[in-house]
Order: C-alpha cells, then structure tokens, then sequence
C-alpha cells in the first residue's frame, strides 16, 4: 500500500469547489511536486494532506506504516512570525515534540537528534542565535532541521523557495535533492515553480482548472497540462542538475 | 507623602503587607509567564476580555450573595473557551468576537449591581484592594498560583511550540486546541486573581507589560519568559513601595512602574540596534 492515497477527493474552500474528484497515490520513496495556476486549490489540498482541514468528499487514506505524527513539514515562510523570539535551538527541538506521548520534557535522545539535523543542515553554528535574525535561506534550513526532527519518512514543503534568492533556492533543492536520495526521505512539494518542479521531481500531480495531470515526470513534458506550462524548446528535462550537498 | 517605616512595623507587616507580597508576587508571576503566550500568540484581547467577563460575574455574584472568587472563576473558565472557539470560528474576527462578548457581560454584571446598590462593593474589583484581601483570598490566590506555574512548567515545550507555529504543531499531531484551552485556562484563572490584586481594568497589563519588555530585551523564548517572571515580580514590588509611599492606589503604581522599565528597555533596544548598525557600516567599510 501507498504511504498516501487520495481517492476521489473533492475540497472546497468556504462554500465554493476548489477540487473535484481528484485521484493520486504517494509510495515510498517517491518525490511528488504539486504544481498548478493560482487559486487551483493547491494550498488547500496541502492542509488536507497535513491534517488541518478534512476531505469534503471523497478519501484521503495513509497506509504503509506512516503515522500522522510522522509527516515532516516545512510551511510556507510567510506562516511564521518574523518577530518572535526564539533560538535557532529551540525552534530545531520543537520538532521532536511529536514522538513524545505525555512525557512532559525533551529527553537526551530528542537533543541529540536535534543535533543531528542541526549539523545535517549546516547550522550548528548557529544554535544560540535568534531565529528572527537569520537570513531567509538560514531561516528556511533551521524549519527544514525542524522538520526532519519531526519525521525520517515523509516530508511536505509547502512553496519552499518563495522570497529566497536564486542561489539560497539552488542550494535548498540541493538539500532536497539530498535527502531523498541519501536518506530515503520520501518528499511532497507544492510548488508554482514549475521548471524547478520537472527538474528535480520524479512525479508530478499537476492540479488545475480545464486540465490535471498525475504521472511521472517524463510524461508530464509530453502531456497537455505539461505542454502549456514548459517551453516547447526543451531547455527543461528531469535530470537533476544540482549542486552536492553531504551530511558530514 | 508617607513616611515608610510606618508600614514597617510588625503589627502592619504581618496582618496587611505580607499577605499582600504575597499573593501580588505569586500572582504577578503567573501573569508574567502567560502574558508571553498571550503576546506572541497575538490575542492579548483575551486577557482583557476574560477581565470584563469576570468583573460582569463577581458584580452578580456579590449582589447574590455568592463566594466571588469561587464563581467567578469557573465562569470566567468556561468564558475562556468560549472566547476562544470565537476567535477559531471565521465567520467574526477573533478581537470583534471578544470585545463584544466580554463588554455584553460586563453591562450585566453591572446593571444587576447597580440594581442591587452595590456600586461601592464591586468597584473595588474595578480597581483593586491587594491590601484588604481576606486570608482565605489569599490562600486561595497562592495555591491557585502554584497550580499554574506547576502546568506551565510542565508543559513549557508543548507551549512553546503551540506558540511559534500551530500548523506545524498541528500537522505533526500536537493536540494544538487542548494546548490552546489550556493556555486560555491558565489565562482565565490568572486573571480572576489579579482582579482582587489589580482591578479589572489592570490586570490585562499586568500580562502584557513584562512580557513585551523582555521581547525588546531577549532572544530566546526561554530568556524572554524568565526575563519577563522577573520583571514582573521586581515591578510588583516597586509598585507596591511607591504606593505606600505616594499613598496612591496599587494597581496603577504597578503598572507606572512596569511602564517606565518598558520604555528603559525599548531605548536599550535602540540603542544596540544603532550599534549593531555601526558596526556593519564599519565591517562594510573596510
């Protein structure tokens, strides 16, 4: 069974249908963008996927062994208070609340996980300093270790790039790209980028409101909903042009 | 102007002002600890909102004749949970929700009162008597502290984390409105204490005032609410010397003293802010 199946779902946002009767499954090990026009419902199916909102129709199952608590996230940068005070440490730790139950505190295991991300991410440095300080690409990897503390299986970024400039976005796919090849982290990005979708995406579930899509990244350039939003010219193919980033 | 050794003595000390320390620096520190929550969370209307509800509850109360404390509390519990699925609902704006819910209960509280010519009883809830409390208020107000800062120590990082990002909490499978009735809760009980201490019209500040001072101050979530538990307590004290002294009321010496610390500290912020500036146009510079 798929860590994720959608079946059939519809989603509407205060009264009006945003999506109907949409179909897709996520395995394991997969790496899924999800791309579409503005308003297509892309960031209200990604709160169904994280639980905050319900199906209006429709099924919306896990499967494989993935619990809900195991879903990593990293939410849009815009979600976040930019003046709240908080240490890069503290905001990394958070992530490890969910494995907890009712013990009331962080134990070893969880600050040394946290730790572990933190290096992961190039940010050990940085672990007494104060999150609303950082810059956008620092900010993005300290959610990202947040993340990962959260979950070792699947993780949903929700527009990762957004106002990070080209090269902080470059390394951030690097570190994406990373992750699920080296550490088998299954990944689920909404994206409206979606030259950036096809090049490091092995599937593609594109949502929109005359044509959707949902297959594997090669079909998608040859398909219609592709067709409209790629070049003709084929300057855009789905080999991995990124650049290497390693865990030390 | 007093002199102050009057109140030093043993007699005063014992009957008036050490309950009265007391109770303020217990109940100050609960305050301190959820007014962080409150600010971050961008709802301190609830504080204020939850004052009116439990001023509008002990005017009917004391007009039937009821323990105050005792029912307002709960009332003002259950207000709390009520305000707070307002504030969830999108069909009003939270702080519309509020303000029309809490002002609603305050009118009532007042209309029985007034009824009832019991203006002079209730109006020093509006504005405080922590020198006339009751033993039995004050033994109630520092267990009831102790209870809250007891939760709040124990769920400090649940707290934490529904405080920086409740969809993420969420999402990852935190029971965020639990976290957030319980914050409300602790919020409700906190603020009907310092009701007897500060009056209702206060008390919401003397929640946010510490917790906003710290923020200019700290960079960490955890130095922020230590930072504020002491400024909080450092000004109750300050506010209540300078009362005696003055021979004004308490609550507002309190909140003056809490007001000039928070202007010392935004000017500290300032100031590093200007440095740090310097410093990087230097660093540029060269």
């Amino acid at each position: 069974m798929a860590y994720l199946t959608c079946e059939n779902v519809t989603l509407r946002y205060e009264s009006t249908t945003v999506l109907e009767h949409l179909s897709f499954q996520v395995e394991q090990g997969d790496y899924l963008c999800i791309v579409g026009e503005n308003g297509s419902g892309k960031s209200t199916l990604m709160k169904c996927l994280l639980g905050l909102k319900a199906v209006d129709e429709g099924r919306l199952v896990l499967g494989d062994g993935l619990k809900r608590s195991e879903i990593g996230y990293l939410p849009q940068q815009s979600m976040i208070q930019r003046d709240f005070p908080a240490s890069v440490q503290e905001v990394v730790l958070s992530g490890c609340l969910n494995s907890h139950g009712l013990h009331p505190f962080y134990t070893k295991k969880d600050r040394a996980r946290a730790e572990e991300q933190m290096k992961c991410m190039r940010i050990t440095e940085l672990a007494d300093r104060c999150y609303r300080e950082l810059s956008g690409g620092q900010q993005q990897r300290v959610l990202l270790a947040r993340a990962l503390c959260a979950t070792g299986k699947l993780l949903l970024l929700d527009e990762p790039a957004t106002g990070l400039d080209p090269l902080v976005t470059t390394e951030l796919y690097g570190i994406l790209e990373h992750l699920h090849r080296d550490h088998g982290i299954t990944v689920i990005m909404v994206t409206h980028d979606v030259e950036c979708a096809v090049r490091h995406a092995k599937t593609i579930l594109h949502i929109g409101k005359k044509t959707s899509f949902f297959g594997s990244c090669t079909d998608y350039l040859q398909s219609e909903a592709g067709k409209a939003f790629v070049d003709a010219d084929g300057c855009v193919g789905c080999h991995s042009t990124h650049e290497e980033v390693a865990c030390s | 102007m007093n002199d102050l050794s009057v109140f030093f003595t043993p007699e005063y000390l014992s009957a008036i002002l050490l309950p009265a320390l007391i109770a303020g620096v217990a109940v100050s520190l609960c305050a301190s600890l959820l007014g962080v929550s409150l600010v971050l969370k961008r709802c301190s209307m609830i504080g204020d909102g939850l004052s009116h509800v439990g001023y509008g509850t002990l005017c009917i109360a004391v007009a039937m004749g009821w323990a105050p404390m005792q029912v307002t509390i709960p009332v003002v519990i259950a207000a709390a949970y009520v305000l707070l699925r307002l504030s969830e609902s999108s069909r009003m704006r939270g702080d519309t929700a509020i303000a029309l819910f809490s002002t609603s209960a305050m009118a009532v509280g007042i209309l029985v009162s007034s009824k009832a010519n019991l203006t002079t009883d209730v109006s020093h809830y509006m504005f405080g008597s922590i020198l006339a409390m009751s033993k039995s208020e004050v033994v109630l107000s520092v267990i009831l502290s102790i209870c809250v800062l007891l939760v709040y120590v124990l769920f400090y990082d649940k707290i934490f984390a529904v405080t920086f990002d409740e969809n993420f909490a969420r999402a990852t499978g935190l029971n965020v409105r639990f976290y957030n009735l319980l914050i409300a809760v602790l919020t409700a009980v906190t603020v009907v204490l310092g009701m007897m201490l500060m009056g209702a019209l206060l008390i919401s500040s003397l929640m946010i005032f510490p917790a906003v001072t710290a923020m200019r101050l700290c960079k960490s979530f955890r130095h922020v609410v230590i930072t504020a538990v002491v400024v909080s307590v450092g000004c109750f004290l300050l506010g209540l010397l300078l009362s005696l002294w003055l021979d004004a009321a308490v609550g507002a010496s309190v909140i003056i003293v809490n007001l000039t610390v928070y202007l010392a500290a935004t000017g500290i912020h300032l100031l590093q802010n200007r440095r740090r500036r310097q410093t990087e146009r230097k660093e540029a510079g060269v």
